[in-house]
């Protein structure tokens, strides 16, 4: 049998839960942080939610974007301009008060190509506008695809657990999806139907690999009813380490193939992903199951 | 005992899949290799989807200050004339419909020149017959940049030559519209040099309109205006009669055919705004669908290889699992003719991720049996029965979020919903069944590589 986990670990996790409260704490502290960045308008938005025009230009030559934007002139200073790493394409995202006024943008960067980088020139551009009324029903829908998603993940918890582990398991998954969405706003990350995507996902997910350990949890207090529940839940996650560590593990690795091959649009997506598994992962070992306990030290229920 | 339900659905499933993802192979013709006959989204061959919204309140008023069109007429009035445009540009599986109350979604992939297709199926195409003025001249009014120095006077409006960009006043009154009109051709005869013109046709009534029109204008410019723009303005020269007129201009030979698709179609009964655009080039395309294909395949290849590794035999065993699942769920796409998008293909990938969950959480209960003491047979049954709720519950939670993506999820989104939910559900069987079913087959054996 090979392994990465020793087959019998004995790690005091339930005894070091304080290291990873503090941790986990940070995390959701981010999280909020970056909820009020976005309630405020102040995080970066992506195309979807912050309108305007995204135009994406394929170059003949590579060029640096220092250079292009050289090319384009005054009218595209306010523009972002990215460059898909190693390759000639380029992303302009820039304000735009109408449809047409974005192809009249893509027709710019052509001219400005032709003229300020001869013999350069555009090979291919695409357009993506969303105007203000599409803009906004983006928003209402996402809201409510956040909202009627945690609605069926709480109702999927209250029928499946009994209080307390049901709050542990919720407490987790909010937990992963604060801690994911800090981190991607923090570090500069547009916000954007596909990051909603990830988050979403990453909720089912995280609240899987919380299931596994608690099913654990459960069928061994009914064993030993006598021993500390302290005791019990340590010696679960312990027992349960090599699937936690080994389900992620699998997925880790669909996700980081998507990272590097799956192209610059699904990369929001699949970095929020690969931090889901991660922090998904650390959650269900060090916050689900010590939330339960600690709970129980404090006003210990009936078993 | 291998189940015999599941040895049956098993094969069933797989020529089925098989069926609808290579029609052809069952024809004898293998032309198609190996591309499966799958639905792709723009993002992935390129394309134009664009959202308008239906301007209600600018449909032209009667003299009572009603709308001359009930509001949601003119949605359906204007996806019927956007439908024929389309047809008359030749552009292939349009999808043209509804969305709310004021809103039309057209999506066409493959689009090859989306400018133009814009410029055609968007064109309000308001055809307007009005005089021009004989008793202002636009140079008094207008400087050379087209600024208004003056105000205008009563009466008349300021309008520019589509060719000249010549400044125009116009006289108010609609002499007549569009709707007189039958028919409309692109026509090279008229001209000296070749060039193309648009003919067109009038109904009966409008014959008879034109003909009075022209006899009572003889000598006066007659503005032919689309849109607020002016095509020409010929001189009448003498009564028209015969229903038949010409529109010239500088035109290339694509603007008159389209121009003549646009007044064949019909005007809009409101204006269109863009509200939603996404345009997709083919190479784009191309480079969206490589980094897809290579994705998938790494992907793939990574976790089929870390599971054969990790539980050797029977690691094997579950990457049969997951090549069944995988067959499945492309065909399942290909059946419900649902369409792949670069977002679908990472729903694939990652339905292949949790697939595999599974097999990782009945393998190591079976380990955990095994050192416990008991048989081969008995860890392996233990194992899966053990595992069952909780790989049941995983796939419930996966597939929750799932269907409410899918249920609010637009275009891309809605791909990664799609493939996530029928992976998701598709998994359950495989990862639980198939491969129960080949550890039963293999029951005899004492031993067990795990």
């Amino acid at each position: 049998m090979f392994s990465l986990i020793p087959n019998k670990t004995d790690i005091d996790f339930v005894g070091r839960r304080h290291i990873g409260f503090a941790l986990s704490g940070f995390l959701m502290l981010l999280g909020f942080y970056a909820v009020f960045m976005l309630a405020t308008g102040k995080a970066k938005l992506g195309v979807d939610f912050g309108g305007g025009a995204n135009l994406t230009v394929i170059l003949k030559q590579p060029v640096e974007v220092q250079q292009l934007r050289q090319a384009l002139g005054s009218g595209f200073q306010g523009a972002d301009i990215q460059r898909v790493e190693g390759a000639s394409t380029y992303f302009v995202r820039m304000p735009v008060a109408s449809g047409d006024s974005a192809d009249v943008l893509l027709q710019q960067i052509r001219d400005g190509v032709a003229k300020g980088l001869a013999p350069n020139a555009v090979v291919e551009g695409s357009v993506e506008y969303v105007g203000p009324v599409v803009q906004q029903q983006l928003w209402q829908k996402a809201i409510w695809a956040i909202v009627i998603s945690l609605l069926c993940i709480l109702g999927y918890i209250a029928l499946r657990f009994d209080f307390r582990f049901g709050v542990g398991a919720l407490v987790a998954t909010f937990h992963d999806v604060l801690a994911v969405l800090g981190i991607m706003v923090v570090t500069g990350h547009e916000f954007s139907l596909l990051v909603v995507t990830a988050l979403l996902t990453l909720a089912g997910y995280s609240l899987t690999d919380t299931v596994v350990v608690f099913d654990r949890i459960r069928e061994n207090l009914k064993a030993r009813r006598t021993e500390p529940m302290a005791k019990v839940v340590n010696d679960s996650i312990n027992e349960t380490l090599s699937r936690t560590i080994n389900t992620s593990m699998a997925f880790l690795v669909t996700v980081v193939a998507l990272y590097f091959f799956g192209g610059p649009v699904v990369h929001s997506l699949s970095l929020a992903l690969i931090l889901g598994v991660i922090v998904g992962t650390y959650s269900s070992i060090f916050v689900a199951s010590p939330v339960v306990v600690e709970w129980n030290l404090r006003s210990p229920a009936k078993r | 005992m291998v189940k015999r339900w599941v040895v049956i659905l098993t094969v069933l499933l797989t020529g089925g899949s098989l069926y609808k993802l290579y029609p052809g192979w069952f024809k004898g013709d293998f032309s198609s290799g190996w591309k499966p006959a799958l639905n792709l989204g723009l993002d992935l061959q390129g394309g134009t989807y664009l959202k308008y919204e239906v301007m209600v309140d600018q449909i032209p008023k009667d003299a009572s200050g009603k709308p001359t069109v009930d509001p949601k007429e003119a949605v359906d009035r204007a996806i019927e004339i956007m439908r024929n445009r389309v047809d008359g540009m030749g552009l292939k599986e349009p999808l043209i419909q509804r969305e709310g109350d004021n809103y039309i979604v057209v999506q066409l992939p493959g689009d090859k020149d989306p400018d133009r297709t814009q410029r055609t199926i968007g064109a309000t195409a308001q055809l307007a017959f009005k005089l021009v003025s004989d008793r202002y001249n636009a140079a008094d009014y207008v400087d050379a940049a087209g600024n208004t120095r003056e105000p205008l006077p009563d009466g008349v409006e300021l309008m520019f030559d589509r060719d000249t960009k010549e400044p125009m006043l116009i006289e108010t009154p609609l002499l007549m519209t569009g709707e007189m009109l039958s028919d409309a051709q692109v026509d090279f005869s008229g001209s000296q040099f070749g060039e193309p013109e648009i003919a067109f046709d009038l109904t009966p009534a409008g014959g008879d309109l034109f003909a009075s029109i022209t006899e009572e204008n003889v000598k006066r410019r007659l503005a032919i205006i689309l849109d607020g723009v002016v095509q020409s303005a010929p001189v009448i020269k003498d009564r028209i009669g015969g229903g038949r007129g010409v529109i010239t201009g500088q035109f290339t030979v694509d603007e008159a055919k389209d121009l003549a698709l646009v007044l064949r179609s019909g005007a809009l009964p409101a204006p269109l705004e863009v509200v939603n655009k996404y345009v997709v080039g083919p190479t784009l395309g191309a480079d969206t669908i490589r980094a897809g294909f290579l994705a998938a395949v790494f992907g793939t290849l990574a976790v089929l290889l870390y599971i054969g590794f990790y539980y050797r035999v029977s690691g094997l065993i579950a990457d049969l699992a997951l090549i069944f699942n995988l067959v499945f769920l492309m065909g399942a796409l290909a059946a419900f003719g649902a369409t792949l998008t670069l977002p679908g293909i990472a729903g694939i990938v990652l339905t292949l991720g949790m697939s595999v969950d599974s097999n990782v959480i009945i393998f190591e209960r079976i380990r955990e049996e095994l050192r416990l003491g008991k048989t081969v047979r008995a860890s392996v049954d233990a194992g899966y029965k053990h595992a069952f709720w909780t790989i049941f519950d995983s796939h419930v939670t996966s597939l929750i979020t799932a269907l409410v993506l899918f249920q609010f999820g637009t275009g891309p989104i809605k791909g990664f919903a799609i493939t996530l939910s029928l992976g998701v559900s598709i998994s359950m069987f495989t990862a639980l069944f198939v491969s129960k079913a080949v550890f039963d087959a293999r029951r005899a054996s004492t031993t067990l590589s795990i």
